[in-house]
């Protein structure tokens, strides 16, 4: 795939540049907007988001690689996020993802996300997610399922399969 | 019987409720800043006189509220530290990473009523001279991102926000800065960093105080989601009024959020201190109980980094008399009231104000492995005490969590935390000691109990015991 930033992405970088009298606090902003259009940030990504904050790639790498949430891989088209913490632990959350893991054929002893063969889906445990009251909390892509059941994850699953 | 009592949250819940611009306006929205922008200066007793700016700072500084985020600190005290001589612009940025373990409080007043913050900002903002800030929003709430930015371009749109604000001349831009899934951005030095551009790696104080050498080494304030929405309760009744709610040094609201173990997990708004944690876990107007035949075994009062309370303990608390004399009393845990000052009085503290209830089927030693790999997770690898410390504490309870304990690791597990604390660059290194320390003091039964049954499954050649389970499974 070639690397190309379309103009509406780029006007929308601009605009975010202005927000910040330093340009380099910018690039946590770049690379959310470029892992929304790309799925995850391309190598060429931090490259570019170096050479248009003024700084040297390693500055954004490294952002890549401390925060969470950023990818250099892409994910499955359903990305589901269980949360791994306390509260939903006590609402069963570890058995949650098991129950993820087994239906998609997928390793849940490995603690690193696990994305299907056909790309359609990607498990992954998380950290709290700020919503312990309705534990068992899972995030399907932006959005968040409160208080999941077995029948509601085999619901994701349906759709997701589509 | 004690009841919520709604300031925050007055509108939030209620049926037909929006988080849109008209609805906010509708229910008595940015009043509050058009009285805040039409405060008068005044002259006090000793001759001197206030700015109007200033008239609001000492209104939030009388008020005694004290930030919701994690610290209990006086936010009219901080305000006061900014340094307003540097000639630097002084920048204010609102804590939304939402990430104590437990908490979900923050949650609520961004996704349902996103202006109510924008107006406590902005007047906040005033008071402070403050011409840039920003919304630090944990990455994991794409949508309360987009909520909040059109909260603001509302805001702007109707003058609240922008150039030239309600005709006064003041100028004030707020923008949503993003997070991306690291705890140690919730910790204000981190967050700033992180801000920067940079690895959220917190900065060292002194010097780095946020109120003198804050974002690009200017001035800045860092306060929670919760505790900039109060500013806008307490220009709307006046420092007076608002410190008679809650209880003296522990004034105002505050919203609690209650998981685990309860029959009625949430979040509700109460007067600080006058509910206590019984009430609030066994009420049926809060947590409705422990699910049926189980009992209390213990609670994290304020979010996963203070430390576990005992069902059963009793502690000694100063209490002032009729007399106004200090005498010390026997307050037990359910008796204590929900507020900073008795939480911190019994050895914890009330943090993020998130509170996670056990009951008797659940292992400590599970309980507490599950926490520790989270802090092994969240550092952010600065220090060598915490780096290291935290990940050999995880390790120590994956292997009595898993069937491979030995007896000493209770004092294994000790020795590891006493030697983090204290000795790190930011209070992660506390948040990740302190529920070792507290859980393995007060349950140390059970992590020597569990140890020694793994040493005798060895020595009899039985082999690892199977693995143990925190949950009974997720509801069908
Ligand atoms: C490890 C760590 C994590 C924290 N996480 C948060 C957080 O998620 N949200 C928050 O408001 N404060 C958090 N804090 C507290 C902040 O550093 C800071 O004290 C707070 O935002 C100040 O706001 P307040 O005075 O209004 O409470 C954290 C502190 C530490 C040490
Ligand atoms: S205590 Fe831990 S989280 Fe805090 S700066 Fe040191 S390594 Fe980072
Ligand atoms: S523990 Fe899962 S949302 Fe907080």
């Amino acid at each position: 795939m070639s690397f190309s930033v379309p103009p509406t992405l780029e006007a929308e970088l601009d605009e975010l540049a202005t927000h910040y009298p330093q340009k380099r606090s910018a690039s946590l902003m770049f690379l959310h907007a470029f892992q929304e259009h790309f799925g995850h940030v391309p190598r060429e990504a931090v490259e570019w988001t170096a050479r248009k904050l003024g700084l040297q790639p390693i500055n954004v790498y490294e952002l890549v690689t401390f925060y969470p949430m950023f990818r250099q891989q892409p994910v499955g088209k359903t990305h589901i996020k269980v949360c791994r913490t306390l509260s939903c632990a006590l609402a069963g959350s570890a058995e949650l993802r098991e129950h993820f893991c087994q239906k998609l054929g997928l390793d849940s002893h490995k603690h690193t996300p696990q994305t299907t063969a056909d790309g359609k889906f990607t498990v992954e445990f998380v950290e709290c997610l700020a919503s312990c009251g309705t534990a068992p909390v899972v995030m399907v892509n932006d959005d968040l399922l409160e208080k999941v059941t077995v029948t509601e994850a085999d619901r994701v699953l349906a759709s997701g399969k589509k | 019987m004690p009841e919520q009592f709604k300031m925050i949250l007055k509108h939030a819940d209620s049926a037909g409720y929006t988080p849109d611009m008209a609805c906010y306006l509708r229910h008595g929205g940015y009043e509050s800043l058009k009285k805040a922008l039409a405060t008068p200066a005044r002259t006090l007793p000793d001759g001197k006189t206030q700015s109007p700016q200033e008239v609001v700072r000492d209104e939030v500084l009388k008020s005694g509220l004290r930030g919701r985020g994690g610290a209990g600190f006086s936010a009219g005290l901080k305000w006061s530290f900014v340094d307003r001589r540097s000639g630097k612009p002084i920048y204010l940025i609102c804590n939304a990473d939402e990430s104590e373990p437990g908490t979900f409080k923050d949650r609520q007043i961004i996704y349902k009523d996103p202006h109510q913050l924008v107006e406590g900002m902005i007047i906040s903002c005033w008071a402070n001279d403050v011409k840039l800030a920003y919304i630090y929003i944990r990455g994991e709430m794409p949508n309360g991102a987009k909520l909040l930015n059109q909260a603001l371009k509302d805001a702007r749109a109707n003058g609240f926000l922008g150039k030239n604000i309600l005709g006064t001349g003041y100028d004030l831009e707020i923008y949503v800065h993003r997070g991306a899934g690291a705890y140690i951005c919730g910790e204000e030095t981190g967050l700033i960093e992180s801000l920067e551009g940079k690895r959220a790696y917190p900065r060292i104080k002194p010097p780095y105080f946020p109120a003198v050498l804050g974002l690009y080494m200017c001035p800045t304030i860092v306060n929670n989601v919760e505790t900039l929405c109060h500013v806008r309760h307490i220009v709307a009744m006046g420092s007076g009024e608002y410190a008679k709610l809650g209880t003296p040094n522990n004034t105002g609201t505050r919203i609690v959020s209650l998981s685990g173990d309860v029959q009625k997990p949430g979040y509700f708004e109460i007067e600080v201190g006058k509910v206590t944690i019984g009430q609030l876990i066994f009420d049926a107007n809060f947590g409705g109980g422990l699910k049926p035949g189980r009992t209390l075994k213990a609670i994290i009062p304020g979010g996963s980094s203070s430390k576990v309370l005992k069902a059963g303990e009793v502690f000694k608390l100063n209490r002032k008399g009729a007399d106004g004399q200090m005498t010390k009393v026997d307050v037990p845990l359910l008796d204590l009231p929900y507020d900073f000052d008795s939480l911190q009085g019994a050895g914890t503290m009330s943090g993020s104000g998130a509170i996670i209830v056990m009951d008797d089927t659940r292992s400590m030693v599970d309980s507490l492995a599950n926490l520790s790999a989270f802090y092994a997770h969240e550092s952010c690898g600065q220090c060598t005490p915490c780096r290291e410390g935290a990940l050999w504490l995880a390790k120590g309870l994956h292997r009595l969590e898993h069937g491979e304990g030995r007896k000493e690791d209770a004092d294994y597990l000790t020795h590891i935390a006493q030697n983090i604390q204290g000795r790190t660059i930011c209070a992660f290194g506390e948040a990740a000691s302190w529920p070792v320390l507290s859980f393995v003091k007060k349950f140390r039964d059970e992590f020597e109990a569990r140890g020694a049954a793994d040493e005798a499954a060895r020595a009899s050649g039985a082999g690892p015991t199977p693995e143990r389970k925190l949950a009974a499974s997720p509801q069908p």
